[in-house]
C-alpha cells in the first residue's frame, strides 16, 4: 500500500495521525479549489463567450453576475428530479456521478503549487512535514488521468442508454465511439511526454520539465515538454482534449440542434448539475493536464517571496491561458460533422502521434549511442514521409473500393 | 491561414463596443425611447373639467377582433353625470390576455375616450390582474395613466407625452393644407401636443418652446426631473429623422 504513495515524501516514514490529517486538509483544498474553480469558470466561460459574440452576458446576480452560477445550481437542486419510466433505473441514477467522481480524482494528480526551479524540486513543509502541492502522487500518475477519463465515457454511455430516449442513445453512441477514438491519440502523445520525463509520476514529469532552459544565443527558452517534445504532440494533445471534453468544435455528443442536449436530454435537476458540473470540472482539470504534461507546471522563476507561492501563481497563469483558449476554440469553431470527426481522430491524429513518437524515440536512441544525428533525423523523417504516403494510398483505396461496391458511379477522389 | 482567420474575428469581438443597453438601469443607457406609434395598454381619458369622454356606445367592443373589450353603457344620473352626453360608460373591462393591441378601439372611439399609452411591460400573476377595470383603465386627476403595482411606469416621464399613438398615425401629416394647424384634441394631463410641421419647414427652426412646456409634467411622480420630457421629446424626433 506505501509503495503506492512511495513517491510523496509526507508518506516515507510511516504513517502517523499527522500524516493523516495533512492528507484531508490537502483533500479539502484540493477539493473547494476546484469547486469553487467550477463555479468561477463557469460564470468566465458564459462572460468570455458573450464578449467574443458582441453580448454582455450574466450581468444581474451580483457583481458582474459573479453569482449567476450560484442561482443556477440552486435553481437546478430545487426543480424535480425526474427518471423517465422507461428509465434502466439503476444504471440512470449512476450514470451522473460516474461523470463527474473521475473529474474530480483526475484533480487529485495535478502539482498545482511549489517551488519548481533548476535548484528546487517543488517540495514544502506543512506543519514540519515534507510533501507536495497535490493530493496525491501516484507513480502512476498519468495513467490514473487516462484511467479516469477512460471511466468518464461510461457516465455518457450509460446515461444515453440508460434513459430510454432514442436521442440520448443517438448521443451516447456518437460520445462513446468519438471519447474512445481520440483517447488513443491522447494516450499516443502523452508517451512522448513520458519518454522524455523518464517516469509517469506527474511530479516527476514536472520536475523534468523545470531544469535549466535551452539557450539558443543570447534568449533563453524554458525546457517545457511544449518545446522538447516538437509541439506536435502538444497540438496533438490539445485536440485530442478538445475531443476528450466534448466540446466545441467536437460537441456531438450534446450537439443541442439536433439532439436536444444528447446523452443528458432526459436528465434534470440535480443529475443534470452533477453532467453540467462535470463538463465544466473536466475543462479545468484538462487544462491542468495540459499544463503539467506540456507547460511545465508550476514551474517558472521565483521571483520575491516564497517559492511555493510563485508555483501556484505560474501555474494559475499557465492554467488561465488554456480556460481562454477553450472558450475562444468554442466562440469561433463550428461543430465538426461526425465522418469529419472520425476522418481526423483515426486518419490524421493518431498516425501522426505514433510517427512522432517513432521519431524521437530514434533521435533518443541516437543521442545515447553517439550516432550522427543529421541522419537519424533525415532517417526518421524520410521514414515517417514514406509511410504518410502509403497511409494515404491505402486509404485512398479503401474510398475507392468502398464506392465501386456501393454502385457505379463515378470513383470520388 | 484560412482555418485560423475565425479567430481573429472573434478576438477582435472583444474590444467592439457592446450595442446592448443595461434596460434596468438609467445609468447606463436606460430604456429606448418609445416609438411614437407604439401601442402599449389603454387608458381611458377624461375632458379636463373630469367628465370622462367615454360614452358607453360598444364601439369599441364591436370592432375588437380579439373581442377582450366589455363594455355596458348606462343613462347618465341627471343630477350627476358622469360624461356630458345622456349615456356613460358604466362597466369598462379590457381582457390583457386577449388584447393583440391592434389600435381599433382607438380609431373606432367617437370621443376619443379610449387611447393607448406607451405601457408594454406589465406582468400579470393571475387572471384578474389581467382583466383591467374601468377603475383601471381611467386616468387619474392628473389626466395620466394610474400606474398599477405590476406595471413597470419607470419611464413615466418620457412616455407621458406620447399616448395617443393613433392621432398621429391618421392625421393628415405633412399635408400642405394642415401645416401648423392642430390636428387633435386635448387629452386631460396630457394637453394639445404640437402642431406636425410640414417638410418645408427645417426641423430646428420650429418653434417648440410652448409644446415643451405642455409636455413637462412638473412633479412627476415617475423618477424623472420635469425637464426630462423635453428633452426626449427632442431626441424622439431626431431619430426619427
Amino acid at each position: 500500500m506505501s509503495a503506492l504513495f512511495a513517491l510523496d515524501p509526507l508518506l516515507e516514514g510511516g504513517i502517523g495521525l499527522a500524516e493523516v490529517l495533512i492528507v484531508l486538509l490537502k483533500t479539502l483544498v484540493a477539493f473547494g479549489l476546484l469547486l469553487v474553480g467550477v463555479i468561477l469558470m463557469i460564470w468566465f466561460e458564459r462572460k468570455l463567450i458573450s464578449d467574443f459574440q458582441n453580448r454582455v452576458g450574466p450581468n444581474k446576480a451580483g457583481p458582474w453576475g459573479l453569482f449567476q452560477t450560484l442561482a443556477d445550481g440552486l435553481k437546478l437542486i430545487m426543480k424535480e428530479d425526474l427518471i423517465p419510466a422507461k428509465a434502466d433505473r439503476r444504471v440512470f441514477i449512476l450514470a451522473p456521478f460516474l461523470s463527474a467522481v473521475p473529474a474530480f480524482v483526475v484533480f487529485s494528480v495535478v502539482p498545482i503549487g511549489g517551488a519548481f526551479t533548476p535548484e528546487d524540486d517543488g517540495v514544502v513543509r506543512i506543519f514540519g512535514h515534507d510533501t507536495y502541492m497535490q493530493l496525491a502522487d501516484p507513480p502512476i500518475g498519468v495513467l490514473l488521468i487516462l484511467a479516469c477519463s477512460s471511466i468518464a465515457v461510461y457516465g455518457v454511455m450509460l446515461a444515453g442508454w440508460s434513459s430510454g430516449s432514442k436521442y440520448s442513445l443517438l448521443g451516447a453512441v456518437r460520445g462513446t465511439a468519438q471519447m474512445v477514438s481520440y483517447e488513443a491519440a491522447l494516450a499516443l502523445s502523452v508517451v512522448v511526454v513520458v519518454m522524455l520525463a523518464g517516469s509517469l509520476s506527474t511530479h516527476d514529469i514536472v520536475l523534468s520539465q523545470s531544469a535549466a532552459g535551452y539557450e539558443i544565443g543570447s534568449f533563453g527558452l524554458p525546457r517545457w515538454n511544449i518545446i522538447a517534445t516538437g509541439l506536435v504532440p502538444f497540438v496533438i494533445f490539445l485536440i485530442a482534449g478538445t475531443a476528450e471534453l466534448n466540446r466545441p468544435p467536437f460537441d456531438l455528443v450534446e450537439a443541442e440542434q439536433e439532439l436536444v442536449g444528447g446523452f443528458h436530454t432526459e436528465y434534470s435537476s440535480f443529475r443534470f448539475a452533477l453532467f453540467y458540473l462535470a463538463e465544466f470540472m473536466n475543462t479545468i482539470t484538462m487544462s491542468a493536464i495540459i499544463v503539467t504534461l506540456f507547460l511545465g507546471g508550476p514551474a517558472g522563476p521565483v521571483l520575491i517571496g516564497p517559492g511555493w507561492l510563485w508555483g501556484v501563481v505560474w501555474f494559475s497563469l499557465k492554467l488561465f491561458v488554456f480556460l481562454f483558449i477553450f472558450v475562444w476554440v468554442r466562440a469561433t469553431l463550428p461543430r465538426f460533422r461526425y465522418d469529419q470527426l472520425m476522418n481526423i481522430g483515426w486518419k490524421a491524429l493518431i498516425p501522426l502521434a505514433l510517427g512522432w513518437i517513432l521519431l524521437l524515440g530514434a533521435i533518443n536512441i541516437g543521442r545515447d549511442e553517439d550516432w550522427n544525428m543529421g541522419v537519424v533525423v533525415g532517417g526518421s523523417f524520410a521514414v515517417l514521409v514514406l509511410c504518410w504516403l502509403l497511409l494515404t494510398t491505402a486509404v485512398d483505396a479503401a474510398q475507392r473500393n468502398r464506392a465501386a461496391i456501393d454502385d457505379d458511379e463515378e470513383v470520388p477522389v | 491561414m484560412g482555418y485560423l482567420d475565425g479567430f481573429r474575428v472573434t478576438f477582435k469581438k472583444l474590444f467592439e463596443e457592446r450595442l446592448t443597453r443595461d434596460y434596468s438601469k438609467h445609468s447606463t443607457g436606460g430604456k429606448r425611447v418609445k416609438p411614437v406609434r407604439l401601442h402599449g395598454r389603454h387608458v381611458l381619458n377624461r375632458y379636463e373639467d373630469g367628465m370622462e369622454k367615454c360614452i358607453g356606445c360598444e364601439l369599441c367592443a364591436g370592432v375588437c377582433p380579439a373581442r377582450c373589450i366589455y363594455v355596458r353603457g348606462a343613462d347618465n344620473p341627471p343630477d350627476d353625470p358622469v360624461s356630458p352626453g345622456e349615456r356613460y360608460g358604466y362597466i369598462y373591462e379590457i381582457n390583457y390576455l386577449r388584447c393583440i393591441h391592434c389600435d381599433l378601439c382607438v380609431e373606432a372611439c367617437p370621443t376619443e375616450a379610449i387611447t393607448e399609452s406607451k405601457l408594454f411591460e406589465f406582468s400579470f400573476t393571475n387572471r384578474n390582474d389581467a382583466v383591467y377595470t374601468k377603475a383601471e383603465l381611467m386616468v387619474d386627476d392628473d389626466g395620466l395613466p394610474k400606474r398599477l403595482p405590476w406595471e413597470d411606469w419607470s419611464d413615466m416621464g418620457a412616455v407621458a407625452p406620447l399616448t395617443s399613438a393613433w392621432m398621429r398615425a391618421t392625421s393628415p401629416n405633412g399635408a400642405a393644407a394642415f401645416e401648423g394647424r392642430v390636428q387633435w384634441s386635448g387629452e386631460l394631463g396630457f394637453g394639445v401636443r404640437p402642431p406636425e410641421q410640414g417638410q418645408s419647414v427645417p426641423e430646428d427652426e420650429v418653434d417648440t418652446t410652448e409644446a415643451d412646456a405642455i409636455f413637462s409634467h412638473p412633479g412627476e411622480p415617475g423618477g424623472h426631473g420635469a425637464d426630462d420630457a423635453p428633452g426626449e421629446h427632442e431626441a424622439r424626433r431626431d431619430e426619427g429623422r
